[in-house]
C-alpha cells in the first residue's frame, strides 16, 4: 500500500526540529533513515499526523572521539558506522554488528540512533549498546537529559523517548585494557531479523582472570536482555570451558523468547546458549591475552 | 486538494522539478511522474528490493523513501546503466547467462550487482551471494544470477575501458 495523509515538515536545524516536536508533541514521528518507519506507514500501521523529517540535520551525522571513547550521532548512516576507522579501532563489536542489519541498501539509508529509537527486540544495536552501557543524549525544548543504554529500551518498539523528546547521541564509554568484544547472531537468511543475537566484552587482568564481563542477547525478549547472572559466572574466573558453559547456560536461562513459524522458544534457547559460548570464546580470544 | 510540495531531482543525469505529495515514495514518483518505469514495485515495505535505485552513489530501496526526502539527490535508476542503445556490460552479463527469465527482479538486481563490482570489482562468489541476498528472485534460482555477475567481473576485468 501507499503511506497515508501526513503533514511534513522538514526542519534545517535542531532547534527547529525539537520546537515541531515540542509543538505537535505524541502526533509528531521522527523520520530518519525511513527503513521501519516507511514500512509501517506502507502497511498503514502508523498513523501519525505530523511527520518530522530529520534528515537535513546533516550536523547530527558523525563518529568522533569523546573522553577516550566514541561519540555517534544519531543520524549517522549504519553504513558509515560499520565503515568508521574510528568504531573499528575503538569498539570493532558495533562494526561487527552494524553488518548484520538488513542488507547493504538498508544500510545506506538507516541511521544508527534511528534503530536504537525504533527499539525492534530483534534488532542488534539495542543489544550491543546494552553490553557497552552506552548513554542515550536526549534533546527536547524542555532540556537535554542522558539515559543509560540499559534503561532506554522498555519495551518492543518502545523506548524511554518521551513525546517532544529526540534522541541525538549515542555516547559510547572506552572499554578497559584488554577488553575484547564480539557479536554474533543467527538468522534463517543473510539480512532477515535474528533469531537470537548475541552481545560479549570480556575483560581479563593480568593474571588472565575474567574481571568484567558484559552479556547481551537480543530476540529473546520484549527487550535487550542483560544477562548478568552470566556476567557473574565469569568475574573472578579462569575462562575455563567449563567456566564458559556455566555462562553460556546462564545466559540462555535469561532468556524468553517467542514462539512462532521461524523457532519455537526452546529451540531459541538452545540457541542463545551456543551463540553465547561463541561469543564469549571469541571476545577472550580477542581481549589481547590468549 | 492536498498540499504539494516543490523538489528537485536529478535522476540519471537530467534535472526534474516536481511537486510532489509529501506520502509519495520515491519509486512512485521515477514511475509515475518522471515515467521510468524500469524501477519496479515488489513488495513495497523493503523486503524484495525490485525498486532499488541509487541515491547519492549508493543503493536504496526507493519504496522506503519519502521523494519528500530525496529532494536534492542524484538517483540512478536502472534506465541509467545502458548507453543509448547500447547495453551496459552487467546487462550484456545477465542476458548472456540468464541472469533473468520474467525480468521483475531484474532491476533491483542489475543496481544492487552494479554497485558490488565497482565496490569489489572481483567479488567471489560467497560475496555476490551476500550482495544480492538483499534482493528477491522467484524465477531463476539465482545461480544464473550469479553467473551473470561473475561473467560482468570477469569481462570487467578483460576490458577496462567499461565503465
Amino acid at each position: 500500500m501507499k503511506p497515508p495523509r501526513f503533514d511534513y515538515l522538514a526542519p534545517r536545524t535542531l532547534d527547529e526540529a525539537l520546537a515541531h516536536l515540542h509543538h505537535h508533541g505524541d502526533q509528531a514521528k521522527i523520520l530518519a533513515g525511513g527503513q521501519s518507519l516507511i514500512p509501517m506507514l506502507n502497511f498503514r500501521l502508523a498513523h501519525p499526523g505530523v511527520v518530522v523529517d530529520v534528515n537535513r540535520l546533516t550536523d547530527l551525522a558523525y563518529v568522533r572521539q569523546q573522553d577516550g571513547g566514541v561519540a555517534v550521532g544519531a543520524l549517522t548512516r549504519q553504513h558509515a558506522v560499520e565503515r568508521s576507522d574510528l568504531v573499528r579501532a575503538r569498539v570493532p563489536i558495533v562494526a561487527e554488528a552494524c553488518r548484520f542489519i538488513g542488507h547493504a541498501p538498508i544500510r545506506h539509508r538507516g541511521t544508527f540512533g534511528g534503530n536504537l529509537a525504533h527499539a525492534d527486540p530483534a534488532s542488534e544495536l539495542p543489544a550491543v549498546m546494552v553490553a557497552l552501557e552506552a548513554e542515550m543524549a536526549v534533546a527536547s525544548r524542555a532540556g537535554n537529559r542522558a539515559v543509560p543504554a540499559g534503561e532506554f529500551f522498555i519495551g518492543p518498539l518502545t523506548t524511554a523517548l518521551r513525546p517532544g523528546e529526540m534522541l541525538t547521541e549515542i555516547r559510547i564509554p572506552a572499554a578497559p585494557p584488554r577488553t575484547g568484544g564480539a557479536f554474533v547472531e543467527m538468522a534463517r537468511r543473510a539480512g532477515d531479523f535474528a533469531l537470537v543475537g548475541v552481545a560479549a566484552l570480556v575483560t581479563l587482568d593480568e593474571a588472565g582472570q575474567c574481571a568484567r564481563a558484559r552479556i547481551a542477547l537480543c530476540g529473546v525478549g520484549p527487550t535487550p536482555v542483560r544477562a548478568r547472572a552470566a556476567e557473574d559466572a565469569l568475574v573472578g574466573q579462569a575462562p575455563t570451558t567449563a567456566v564458559l558453559d556455566e555462562a553460556a547456560d546462564r545466559a540462555a536461562a535469561a532468556t524468553s523468547p517467542p514462539s512462532d513459524v521461524h523457532g519455537s522458544a526452546e529451540f531459541r534457547r538452545k540457541l542463545a546458549r551456543h551463540f553465547a559460548r561463541q561469543a564469549l570464546a571469541a571476545a577472550i580470544q580477542r581481549s589481547g591475552g590468549r | 486538494m492536498p498540499t504539494t510540495i516543490p523538489i528537485g531531482l536529478n535522476v540519471n543525469g537530467i534535472r526534474h522539478e516536481l511537486n510532489v505529495e509529501p506520502r509519495w515514495l520515491l519509486v512512485d514518483v521515477i514511475r509515475e511522474q518522471i515515467g521510468l518505469t524500469g524501477t519496479h514495485i515488489g513488495c513495497e515495505h523493503g523486503v524484495c528490493g525490485t525498486c532499488t535505485v541509487l541515491v547519492n552513489g549508493e543503493t536504496a530501496r526507493s519504496c522506503l523513501m519519502l521523494a519528500a526526502t530525496a529532494d536534492g539527490a542524484e538517483i540512478t535508476t536502472v534506465e541509467g546503466l545502458a548507453t543509448g542503445e547500447t547495453l551496459h556490460p552487467l546487462q550484456a552479463a545477465f542476458r548472456e547467462a540468464q541472469g533473468l527469465q520474467c525480468g521483475f527482479c531484474t532491476p533491483g538486481m542489475l543496481m544492487v550487482a552494479h554497485e558490488l563490482l565497482r565496490e569489489n570489482p572481483s567479488p567471489s562468489e560467497q560475496e555476490i551471494r551476500e550482495s544480492i541476498s538483499a534482493n528477491l528472485c522467484r524465477c531463476t534460482g539465482y545461480q544464473g544470477i550469479v553467473d551473470a555477475v561473475r561473467l560482468a567481473a570477469s569481462s570487467q576485468a578483460g576490458a577496462p575501458a567499461a565503465r
